[in-house]
């Protein structure tokens, strides 16, 4: 099972990003583990700077403003 | 060039609408259908092409750049990669952060802060569209000469000791994004989706700067800025960055009002002083940073940033006529 890490203190990018990769992963029948990681030592941890971020499987596929749909498609079906 | 759009509001108007030119309500909607036309085709255009040539810059590349540098290179660079590196302002805690942790001197820092708000090339090619190149680009000298010296009283002042103690003991790690695709497909979807990102952004505050423009345009006579918005009034200008401190707005979406006050012969240098004052200081950048600088370095750096926008409205009012 993937899991997804939405990095971002809370902005409102980031819970959409959070509800579009539940959404996507429903859709496309795929399991996964959504987590929201809002600590910023470990958000920087990440060498993230710009939120939301999105880890998946604990690598890092996006840095700063929402991703599109296509990509998290991509992220979920990989 | 923009005529176009002064035709199509004189269409759309005083043809389809039958406003009278001469009336109050009919100059505030020709402003309004004007503005909204010109400036969200600017807005898409603009935010496209930079989008295509994936020219937009990231804060985590900034960071890599000013990093390590001396304070003659780093200052000027800060405030020029400030005004076009465009970030949300829910990512100024971690930019904040980011920057710091690369030893990169707190009033640098701050200055990339100070200036990214109130510069961006958007905002610089609309607000030349509307008042002309001469003025916007005084207005951008001006906001990046506030952003070197805000940053550097911040210095000389030694206010790290008012920055959160967490801070200093984040640890950041190393980013491994892979490289972007960059085939034709690939340009114009980012492309698009920064159009819809950006103006999803700003389109409110744009629209209500309109609102507010075409009110102040139709509905408020000359004789009312003669009397209380004119250079010789001293106090007008420190007036207008107060008016400015409470309001928020993003920097485009001030200048329809900027255009609106300049047609009805308040001076530029109140005017950009508003304007400055909207998008640089605004209560909930000062919320986010809270978590990062204590209230008396939040006091200070506004406190700085008044007094700056003062000064700038004073020295423009008595050079430009």
């Amino acid at each position: 099972m993937k899991t997804f890490k939405i990095l971002g203190s809370g902005c409102k990018n980031c819970a959409n990003t959070a509800d579009l990769v539940t959404r996507i992963a429903s859709e496309s029948g795929v399991e996964v583990t959504i987590e929201k990681v809002t600590d910023m030592g470990e958000i920087m941890g990440y060498g993230v700077m710009s939120t939301p971020g999105v880890i998946v499987d604990d690598n890092l596929v996006h840095a700063g403003g929402m991703p599109s749909a296509a990509q998290v498609t991509e992220w979920v079906n990989a | 060039m923009f005529a176009i759009f002064t035709q199509l509001a004189d269409w759309l108007a005083y043809g389809l609408l039958r406003l009278s030119p001469e009336t109050r309500l009919g100059e505030a909607v020709h402003f309004f259908i004007e503005d909204v036309t010109k400036i969200f085709f600017l807005l898409t255009i603009i935010v496209f092409a930079i989008g295509f040539f994936r020219a937009m810059l990231t804060p985590e590349r900034v960071r890599k750049v000013v990093a390590g540098r001396s304070r003659f290179v780093s200052y000027p660079m800060a405030v020029g990669l400030g005004a076009v590196t465009p970030f949300c302002s829910c990512s100024s805690v971690p930019l904040f952060i980011g920057f710091l942790e690369a030893r990169i001197p707190l009033g640098v820092t701050m200055a990339f802060l100070i200036a990214s708000p109130m510069i961006n090339e958007v905002a610089v090619v609309v607000l030349a569209a509307a008042i002309g190149w001469k003025y916007a680009l005084l207005y951008v000298a001006a906001g990046l000469t506030v952003g070197i010296i805000g940053g550097l009283m911040i210095e000389v002042l030694k206010l790290e000791k008012w920055v959160e103690g967490y801070v200093w003991n984040i640890k950041m790690g190393e980013a491994k994004l892979q490289a972007a695709n960059t085939n034709f497909k690939a340009r114009v979807d980012y492309a698009v989706d920064q159009v819809k990102e950006i103006i999803g952004r700003i389109w409110i505050y744009v629209l209500v700067g309109i609102g507010i423009g075409s009110l102040l345009h139709g509905f408020v006579p000359e004789s009312f800025f003669l009397k209380y918005a004119s250079a010789d009034n001293w106090l007008a200008v420190p007036a207008a960055v107060m008016t400015g401190i409470p309001l928020y707005s993003n920097a485009t979406g001030v200048i329809p009002i900027v255009e609106a006050l300049m047609s009805k012969g308040v001076p530029l240098g109140t005017v950009l002083a508003l304007m400055m004052s909207v998008a640089a200081i605004s209560l909930p950048e000062m919320v986010i940073l809270r978590k990062v600088l204590k209230p008396q370095l939040i006091a200070t750096f506004a406190g700085i940033l008044f007094v700056a926008f003062i000064s700038v409205g004073y020295l423009f009012n008595a050079l430009v006529v």
